[in-house]
């Protein structure tokens, strides 16, 4: 079993900040990792609001960076997804992944959020067939057709914006009668001659036997079905914090995110959370890395208290 | 060490349907990040796969016929060809103990 001072989970903003901190006050820090170093941001095609890059950066390109400085201060990172935590009468942590055990004195959990899925009959069938949570990484492939959008939040107007460079028409469909989106992304939106816009509009169903081909919908308000023939559906409704390992351990609101001081402590001595998948997060690249450097200090007092003389 | 080839629409025929081996393609672009990340353990694969696979990567910005062909609307994507036949495909990034289990399963 290895020994860490502290385990981070997830190496997305939060987690290689946080990483970049406790690396850097010499402690013996690992990034367990499920997925892509980057996290949500590592699919961004263009981040724009980070401070530092008036002219804005790619996500997968920063994601890189970060990683580096994280690694340069002496974290490593372990390409394992954690499957479960345990705290045991010493005080410590056993963290389990699908490879390995591990022990550390102290964890932050930083395992961001996955996007929601809408839930809906050929949904899941289509998945890589014209279903997509990720317009910068599959809008390519639908130069010359005409795709929809789920949601109005900053992401689907982002993304729909991306996939104009290649499909002729985007349809933005949304289940309200207004964007949620900031007012930029919403300028440049109404702008654009080849968004267009489907308001008060659910999915109930994605059509197709090899490929997307048509979407089943329906007016909330006045109740009517109606149906659109598309090649692609990109899906931005939302996201779902990834806290699985954190119940039975934390407190969780609602939706799922855990509950946390303004140091990212929780309840339990040792143990904190970062970025989205706590409560009340900004959910930007930013607020996330500010929380993980946050929660690093934080874990730093803890460790000088519980530890004073380092064993 | 051995590392993936480039195959194109041209080359398909030849390189992937008419191997002896099993063949593993990997489809992917230069703007597509995480092919950016799996391209590594691809890399990794092929080596520890030498001789038994044979290991392509096809640049879908280039060669729009074969990904248009087999459907592909999202990359990355792996193909796992047996005897010119698809034999099973991997959509998006995943884990290196994952497209090791997925390709193992696709080689029975």
């Amino acid at each position: 079993m290895q020994d860490l001072d502290i385990a981070i989970v997830g190496a997305g903003g939060a987690g290689l900040t946080s990483a970049i901190y406790t690396g850097r006050a010499r402690r013996r820090t690992a990034v367990f990792e499920r997925l892509m170093t980057g996290g949500q941001i590592a699919t961004t095609d263009i981040v724009e609001n980070y401070p530092g890059f008036p002219q804005g950066v790619n996500g997968f390109d920063l994601a890189q960076l970060m990683l580096q400085q994280a690694e340069k201060f002496g974290a490593q990172v372990v390409y394992e997804g954690v499957e479960s935590l345990e705290r045991t009468s010493d005080d410590r942590f056993v963290i389990h992944t699908a490879v390995e055990t591990y022990r550390a004195r102290a964890v932050i959990v930083t395992a961001g959020a996955d996007y929601a899925k809408l839930g809906v009959p050929g949904e899941a069938e289509l998945v890589g067939r014209g279903v997509s949570y990720c317009g910068t990484c599959d809008g390519a492939f639908f130069q010359g057709q005409e795709v929809a959008v789920i949601g109005g939040g900053d992401s689907a107007l982002d993304e729909g914006l991306f996939v104009t460079r290649f499909a002729s028409k985007v349809h933005v469909i949304h289940r309200r009668d207004q964007l949620r989106a900031s007012a930029l992304l919403r300028d440049r939106a109404f702008a654009n001659p080849r968004m267009d816009f489907t308001w008060n509009t659910v999915v109930e169903r994605i059509d197709g036997s090899s490929q997307v081909e048509r979407i089943q919908l329906r007016n909330t308000v006045t109740g009517e079905a109606s149906s659109m023939a598309i090649s692609g559906v990109f899906v931005f409704i939302g996201q779902v914090p990834n806290s699985h390992i954190l119940k039975g351990l934390v407190e969780l609101d609602g939706g799922g995110h855990a509950l946390v001081d303004q140091g990212m402590r929780t309840a339990i001595p040792g143990l904190f959370v970062a970025g989205d998948v706590r409560t009340g997060a900004a959910r930007q690249l930013v607020s996330a890395c500010g929380d993980g450097a946050t929660a690093a200090i934080s874990a730093e007092h803890y460790l000088a208290e519980r530890w004073p003389g380092g064993e | 060490m051995s590392s993936p080839r480039e195959v194109t629409d041209a080359t398909f025929e030849s390189d992937v349907v008419g191997s002896d081996l099993p063949v593993l393609v990997d489809f992917w672009a230069p703007w597509c990040g995480p092919c950016r990340m799996v391209a590594p353990l691809v890399d990794e694969l092929s080596d520890e796969y030498a001789g038994k696979v044979n290991f392509f990567k096809m640049n879908t910005d280039e060669n729009p016929a074969v990904p248009s062909k087999f459907g592909i609307r999202s990359i990355p994507t792996l193909l796992i060809f047996k005897g010119g036949e698809l034999q099973g495909s991997i959509v998006g990034f995943r884990p290196k103990s994952e497209l090791k289990k997925r390709l193992e399963e696709a080689l029975v």
